[in-house]
């Protein structure tokens, strides 16, 4: 009975995409992944996180979003995924105004749009293994299914060996990895990372880095919180700064570094960071490559 | 299927895993239940009594003793044809003179119709008319003798003598018994309220520990049924396992106090309580319905994100 609501809910969700606008398109380009056309959050009390932030990210970008503690970075992660509504303007994902979804819809968003958070938000009484599963089993997987895609979630992080443990018996960096892993075991096509290497050693970091940038080359739309300036500088991707809650800083594709393969840019990370040695990650890649994003709305 | 497998592992695993919480909630539906299980027969018994007692009112019509038989069969369908009428009982001079000897007797008094001259039996006649509802006993008796033309009271038939209906004894079981029935009716609203809340406390605690738990289940984006159903699961076994502690208890109750007790008290053995394999239902029932449908309400609280 869950499945055919979901059936019906997807389809009442293409009908949405189907709306005049959309059709009448001349252009008909895809629309930006990530849209915020002025948006505002004051808290209750007065403080204001984001004032009139206006930015696009585009299908398959890499993004880093920069700025000192307080800037309003993770209201910004918080108002994508409506953990937070603005109190102006729009936030548009794959063109949709998600203010607009009714309530029981934003479970399906959500779905879509991998989140690492920055207090990992680890299911303590699950294990490694039903940790990662749980995001499997609320999109309805099969059995099998889930079997094949944990393991090869974890082992790309490098939790293959702690399957069974709970997240209070886990290192600050392993709960990261498995908040990591947990975000994009589904393949989803936006990934939002909230520091994702705030509590880990130059080399872990390194290698989440380069997991990251392998998703990002499948097709998914990376959008990484970090104030790690110098692992920013590093990987030549778009930056965008916030400070007191504005943009103050938009550097896109011109630094961006030629094509490279995952190793190389590991490789080419760890030699300008100075780390040597292993990164805490398996050196290959999972058995199986990584298939790439479903599409976030259906067309 | 799957999920609903799913959801019965997970309610499970909870209830494994949270073993406080989880066991205070049984003992608050055990406690509950138990108190349920004793005042449901109990204000069974009473109220049972009350109508009883309401039961035996009714109103007396008295005959001339010359009035014949087909008068009388007339006056009797008569009666029959009011409305509230219930019951129309025909006395006999023969019967009321019986009945009269068989209280004397009971009351091991002097057998005085035995005085009585030439055996003459002065009792009258008489109709015993039982009105459905206490409450009408008037209506009906100004349907026998509805107020004449001259406001004296003109009865229905030439051959009523007179309409008694022990007025007094009436109004004063009827004040008595409605009031019995509303103090039954509040204590019973009182007791249902009193256990709900209690329970919706004890889930509401256990859940408030686990809210963390469900906010992150929600920003991964399960739905909020795929998160309450579980909740409800373990609600449903809670209910389960306290309702059943509780029907152990009264049924050692039922058998070590009250069997013995049926004997010798006229109360508790009378008719009308219920039969305990029903209550055993009836309260199993109850205590897995409130908990799971309180586990479930109470939940919607924490799924506003």
């Amino acid at each position: 009975m869950a499945r055919e609501k979901t059936k019906t809910r997807r389809r009442g969700l293409r009908r949405a995409q189907r709306r005049p606008e959309h059709v009448t398109s001349e252009r008909r380009t895809k629309p930006p992944i990530v849209e915020l056309r002025r948006a505002t959050k004051i808290y209750p009390g007065g403080t204001v996180a984001l004032e009139r932030v206006s930015l696009r990210v585009e299908r398959g970008e890499f993004v880093f979003l920069v700025g000192p503690t307080g800037c309003g970075k993770s209201t910004l992660i918080k108002m994508l995924i409506r953990e937070l509504e603005p109190t102006e303007g729009e936030i548009l994902i794959a063109g949709r105004d998600i203010a607009t979804l009714p309530a029981e819809r934003i479970p399906y968003l959500r779905r879509r749009v991998g989140t690492v958070f920055q207090d990992f938000k680890l299911l303590p009484s699950r294990t490694v293994y039903d940790n990662v599963a749980y995001a499997l089993q609320v999109i309805g997987a099969s059995r099998a299914e889930i079997k094949r895609k944990v393991p090869d979630a974890l082992r790309l992080v490098g939790l293959a060996d702690k399957l069974s443990s709970y997240p209070d018996q886990l290192s600050g960096g392993e709960q990261q990895r498995l908040s990591v892993a947990r975000a994009f075991v589904n393949h989803p096509p936006l990934l939002l990372a909230d520091e994702p290497t705030g509590n880990l050693d130059p080399a872990t970091s390194i290698g989440i880095m380069q997991l990251l940038y392998r998703i990002n080359r499948t097709g998914t739309t990376v959008v990484v919180v970090t104030h790690d300036r110098e692992m920013v500088d590093k990987m030549r991707r778009r930056v965008i700064a916030l400070d007191r809650g504005q943009v103050v800083r938009d550097q896109a594709a011109g630094m961006y570094a030629a094509e490279e393969s995952t190793t190389e840019f590991a490789a080419r990370i760890r030699e300008e960071m100075g780390v040597e040695g292993p990164t805490g990650l398996p050196p290959s890649g999972p058995k199986r490559p990584y298939s790439g994003p479903s599409e976030l709305f259906e067309d | 299927m799957g999920r609903v497998f799913f959801f019965i592992a997970e309610g499970l695993r909870a209830l494994r895993r949270a073993g406080a919480p989880s066991a205070a909630a049984i003992v608050t539906v055990a406690v509950t239940v138990l108190l349920l299980g004793v005042l449901v027969p109990v204000l069974q018994t009473t109220s049972g009594k009350t109508e009883e007692v309401r039961d035996q009112v009714g109103l007396r019509v008295f005959l001339h003793d010359d009035a014949t038989q087909e008068e009388t069969d007339e006056l009797g369908a008569q009666l029959r044809e009011i409305q509230h009428v219930t019951q129309v009982e025909y006395v006999s001079k023969d019967q009321a003179l019986e009945i009269l000897r068989d209280r004397l007797e009971a009351e091991d008094k002097e057998d005085l119709t035995a005085q009585l001259p030439g055996s003459r039996n002065p009792l009258p006649a008489s109709f015993n008319v039982k009105p459905d509802d206490l409450d009408n006993i008037n209506t009906v008796r100004a349907a026998i003798t509805p107020p004449g033309e001259s406001g004296e009271p003109a009865p229905i038939s030439p051959i009523i003598e007179e309409v008694a209906d022990s007025r007094d004894e009436a109004d004063s079981i009827k004040s008595v018994t409605g009031a019995v029935k509303w103090f039954l009716i509040i204590i019973a609203g009182l007791l249902l309220t009193a256990s709900l809340l209690l329970v919706g406390n004890t889930i509401r605690l256990s859940i408030y520990a686990r809210r963390r738990e469900v906010e992150v289940m929600r920003l991964v984006g399960a739905t909020n049924w795929f998160i309450r159903w579980p909740f409800m699961v373990e609600g449903l076994v809670c209910g389960a396992i306290g309702g059943l502690i509780a029907i152990a208890v009264l049924f050692l109750g039922k058998e070590a106090v009250v069997d013995p007790l049926s004997d010798s008290v006229g109360l508790i053995s009378s008719g009308d309580t219920i039969a305990f394999a029903r209550l055993v239902i009836l309260l199993l029932a109850v205590a897995m319905g409130v908990s799971a449908i309180g586990s479930g309400l109470t939940l919607r609280r924490f799924l506003r994100i």
